[in-house]
């Protein structure tokens, strides 16, 4: 079935010609149709337009065009801005909002002939990690309906492995990327910041956010982050440095490869997940690497920092929506306050709000010192320690996640608890350090993920040792029952 | 009322004169239709980031080096929190703990001659804001973002000023200094030029700073002293009448000529400053700082110190010349006409007559109706004796509103100064013939008749004769002899 192809095989049949671009597109939509009422992993739909994208992309194929993702079908996360196509990152702020311009990891991959056959389900504002903050509703995982997808980008993992798209972009805060990836039984790359532009993504915490992808395999992400990645100039944080070829390091053996063991993700790690990267560490053992312990004392201070800093940011980002220029409008606005106050208030949600007002606390007068500047300090320690294990190691390895998928609705009255779900994914979002999840085996019927994490700008050798793993396992290749 | 000793010091916000907006590639002109030099990220759409303008820095780079500041090898861009319609983001992008420029100082001429150093704390770069339109809208208010996102340096004084005159000396000097960098348009109409004042008063000899006000936005010298002047009474009245001073902004309203409250300090924003995570902090290095050095021009007192030491001004004179870059580029190209010798000359007319017409009919230097070289056209004339200071005036005047040369306008008018002798003492005689009386008083001591005889030689010839040519012959006539 098309839908179980990597991105590989359908651009090697787009290159000669067996199936055209617009039946790879007819096909995802049909898929999308049938199969996401369970889900609820899109906000939107643009299937007149991407039969249209997809013709295009056929005419440059019939003239003898070829590349990677010419003709692929995608599904961006809707947080990103698309040219003419709403663009409310999971939130009634911005259900009336149309973008005028394309962000550019959506112009650049536009350009590369993908074909947008929607945007996707979000925690609002990307701000949860199990997307129930979402005005639209949450997203079920397709492995078990009853159960979270994570977050924030629950719809682009949902989707991706529901089979409704052969990829899907993210972005990853605090691990918004790799948590739903490792709950859904996906690929998710998280690259290193700056890596790529965050032009056009909504901002939730400038200085954490990095954009990345949903794929059912490192060989996938690779061929995507080659067209993602790349120095921006309108985005002043994202670096020139140049941009290897990830797909020609994908094969190169891992002798020699050292791979070192996070003792703080291990240590209370539950027996069943603990097993799972057993397994895997004797796979990495078996194609020729060599594990050790490293050890990042700081790193169990990350969730803390992690929700002071991103809180912060984000309580400064999100006052440009206020109901002046565009976005949500209270009904009859008394005056200038109250049109602030119930706009803002009628156009968040909770979760928002909560880290507002988190974030407008730590930074006031008399607080600064002692919340800002001390999560900026920790912050600092823990990006020491990373680049102190990375002179010992190529990469760490650890699990993506404590647990399995949750229940619906199962912690979505304890923020703190729901805030521990991030603690293996934060570390590289603070120390800016590119991230990659790979499914790794099942526990209680649920698809778990490993997560290596190597320096800055180590995307291939990411993507090579997660490659390796993939060629000597199949965890990645299952699908959730009804979508294989 | 006891002695009272006045406190001030001045921020003032001066707009770059850059192409584009520091964040953003949006024009910066003036005076454009509402919201059409706005971008989608002046705008602050979901989703932009700011890019900062090198220019900019520059800018602010020259001006440090122009007031022998400090120049930060590493300035961060930092936001300041608040919500105003004009703001787009809800917060304006500026410079906080890391500023640009850090320590500077510049030379003050007070009304005695004598010179005073002011210190200046810092400058920084930032953001301006949009701006609120309440006029010719119903029930509305409309906003105009064109001017949100140009670059502003504000530049903050030490309180070392002692009186609102000392003040405008101070932001004069800034102003003509930012104009000579050529960074600043100074057009205070704009609001390309404008300033806070924090005012206060102590009791003479006390070491220790009166509770400040800060009066928001003034954008013209007059303004300035007007508006010092008035706080500096209230605050007196105020404290002699057994109150208190309180910390608060307040703004001067130059209709009534007088300073209101706007806010107190509890009122307050807390602007929860955080460094800009989309910005990299500014890095600096020695190649970069002496590149923008290599573009200064001659700065203001470095012109005065040479006008006074190569032509023998007055240190008056040499500040008054030098106060813009365009006055002392025309002065200079008056003397080069001239010769070094005529400075004086040169001076004296262009701090006169011309400045005269110039303020008079509004006209900048670079617009003036007499060029330098008309000017020089003139002034050749006094010189060589052609015509007189006082005729010359005349002259002067015709070239303004003619738009002539000198040469032609004596010609046409006659208006060529008697040095003949002999045309001379022809009409010195013919007076003398018809003043019997005045000529025997003088002859038997009234000295001061002998002005009578000048006017009435100067009458008779329209003003043309050599004043000094006709003192030595009319000396003689009078005294019965002969040329």
């Amino acid at each position: 079935m098309l839908h179980n192809l990597s991105i590989g095989e359908l651009a090697d049949r787009l290159g000669k010609r067996q199936i055209s671009s617009a039946e790879l597109t007819q096909h995802f939509l049909g898929r999308i149709e049938r199969l996401n009422p369970a889900l609820n992993a899109m906000i939107t739909l643009t299937a007149k337009q991407a039969l249209a994208d997809a013709a295009a992309a056929d005419a440059r194929l019939a003239a003898g065009e070829r590349g990677p993702l010419l003709g692929i079908p995608l599904i961006h996360k809707d947080i990103f801005c698309t040219d003419g196509v709403k663009t409310s990152c999971g939130s009634r702020m911005l259900d009336n909002f149309v973008a005028p311009y394309d962000a550019t990891v959506v112009a650049r991959l536009k350009a590369a002939g993908t074909v947008m056959l929607g945007k996707s389900n979000m925690d609002e504002f990307a701000m949860g990690s199990s997307n129930e903050t979402s005005y639209y509703g949450p997203v079920k995982n397709p492995w078990d309906t009853a159960k979270v997808p994570g977050g924030s980008s629950g719809g682009s993992a949902a989707a991706t492995a529901a089979r409704l798209t052969p990829f899907a972009t993210g972005t990853d805060t605090g691990g918004s990327i790799r948590q739903p990836a490792a709950l859904t039984g996906v690929t998710g790359l998280k690259p290193t910041y700056g890596r790529v532009s965050r032009y056009g993504m909504v901002a939730f915490a400038s200085s954490l956010d990095q954009a990345g992808m949903f794929t059912r395999s490192a060989a996938d992400a690779a061929a995507v982050l080659q067209v993602m990645a790349g120095f921006d100039a309108r985005d002043s944080t994202s670096v020139d440095v140049a941009v290897p070829d990830y797909s020609k390091t994908l094969s190169q053996p891992l002798k020699g490869m050292k791979i070192g063991l996070l003792r703080e993700f291990f240590e209370g790690l539950e027996p069943r997940n603990a097993a799972l990267l057993e397994d895997a560490l004797n796979i990495y053992t078996g194609l020729g690497a060599e594990t050790l312990q490293v050890s990042l004392p700081h790193l169990p201070l990350s969730v803390p920092t992690y929700y002071v800093v991103a809180p912060a940011e984000c309580s400064s980002n999100l006052s440009r929506f206020d109901g002046v220029r565009y976005g949500y409008r209270c009904e009859n606005p008394k005056d200038l306050m109250d049109l602030y106050k119930r706009s803002r208030g009628e156009g968040f949600g909770a979760e928002v709000k909560r880290r507002i007002m988190t974030g407008t606390y730590v930074l006031s007068a008399g607080y600064f010192d002692a919340y800002y500047l001390k999560a900026q300090k920790a912050r600092r320690l823990i990006t020491d320690d990373f680049r102190a294990a990375f002179d010992k190691v190529d990469l760490v390895i650890g699990p993506t996640t404590p647990t399995p998928a949750f229940d619906i609705g199962a912690k979505m009255d304890d923020p703190v608890l729901m805030y521990l779900n991030d603690i293996y994914t934060i570390g590289a979002n603070l120390a800016g350090l590119p991230g990659v999840s790979v499914p790794c085996g099942f526990v209680d019927g649920l698809p778990m993920g490993l997560q290596l994490i190597g320096p800055h700008f180590a995307e291939a050798k990411l993507l090579n040792a997660a490659h390796q793993y993939q060629q000597a396992t199949d965890w990645h290749t299952h699908a959730p029952r009804g979508y294989a | 009322m006891s002695d009272w000793e006045v406190v001030i010091g001045l921020e003032i916000h001066a707009q770059l004169a850059t192409q584009s907006k520091i964040f953003s590639g949006s024009p910066t002109a003036y005076g454009a239709p509402p919201n059409t030099q706005a971008d989608l990220v002046d705008l602050a759409y979901p989703g932009v980031l700011p890019v900062l303008n090198a220019r900019a820095v520059q800018m602010a780079v020259k001006f440090g080096l122009a007031v022998d500041a400090t120049v930060a090898r590493r300035s961060v861009f930092a936001r300041k929190n608040y919500f105003y319609p004009d703001l787009p983001k809800g917060y304006q992008i500026s410079q906080y703990e890391l500023p640009v420029v850090a320590r500077g100082s510049l030379n003050i001429m007070l009304d005695d001659g004598a010179v005073k150093t002011v210190g200046i704390t810092r400058a920084h770069l930032e953001e301006d804001a949009g701006k609120s339109l309440h006029e010719g809208l119903a029930h509305a208010s409309g906003i105009d973002l064109n001017r949100a996102g140009t670059p502003l340096l504000e530049i903050v004084s030490e309180p070392d000023m002692r009186s609102a005159k000392e003040a405008v000396a101070y932001m004069k000097k800034i102003h003509t200094l930012v104009r000579y960098l050529e960074i600043c348009d100074g057009n205070m109409q704009e609001g390309s030029f404008r300033c806070d004042a924090n005012v206060s008063v102590r009791p003479r000899g006390q070491e220790k700073f009166g509770t400040r006000a800060e009066i928001k936005n003034l954008n013209s010298f007059r303004f300035v002293e007007k508006a010092i002047q008035y706080e500096v009474a209230r605050q007196v009245e105020l404290i002699e009448g057994g109150g208190k001073v309180v910390q608060e902004t307040r703004l001067y309203d130059s209709d009534k000529d007088e300073t209101r409250s706007m806010r107190s300090k509890e009122e307050a924003n807390d602007y929860r400053y955080f460094p800009d995570p989309d910005l990299l902090p500014v890095e600096i290095d020695a190649a970069f700082i002496e590149a923008v050095r290599a573009t200064l021009p001659e700065l203001p007192d470095q012109k005065a110190a040479r006008f006074a030491r190569d032509f023998g001004l007055s240190a008056y004179d040499a500040g008054v010349l030098s106060a813009s870059r365009e006055l002392g580029a025309y002065f200079e190209a008056v003397v080069a006409g001239l010769g070094a010798g005529q400075a004086k000359l040169a001076a004296n007319w262009v701090m006169g007559d011309l400045s005269g017409a110039l303020n008079r009919d509004s006209v900048d230097i670079e617009h003036s109706r007499v060029n330098p070289l008309q000017l020089i056209g003139l002034l050749k004339r006094i010189a060589d004796d052609t015509i007189s200071g006082k005729i010359a005036k005349e002259v002067f005047e015709a070239m303004w509103s003619e738009g002539k040369s000198a040469d032609d306008i004596i010609e046409a008018k006659g208006l060529r100064q008697i040095t003949d002798a002999g045309a001379i003492e022809s009409v010195i005689d013919a007076i003398i013939a018809a003043n019997p009386k005045q000529l025997a008083d003088y002859r038997s001591g009234k000295d001061k008749l002998f002005g009578f005889f000048v006017g009435q030689v100067q009458k008779a010839t329209g003003g043309k004769v050599n004043p000094a040519q006709l003192n030595e012959l009319l000396k003689l006539k009078l005294g019965g002899g002969n040329a």
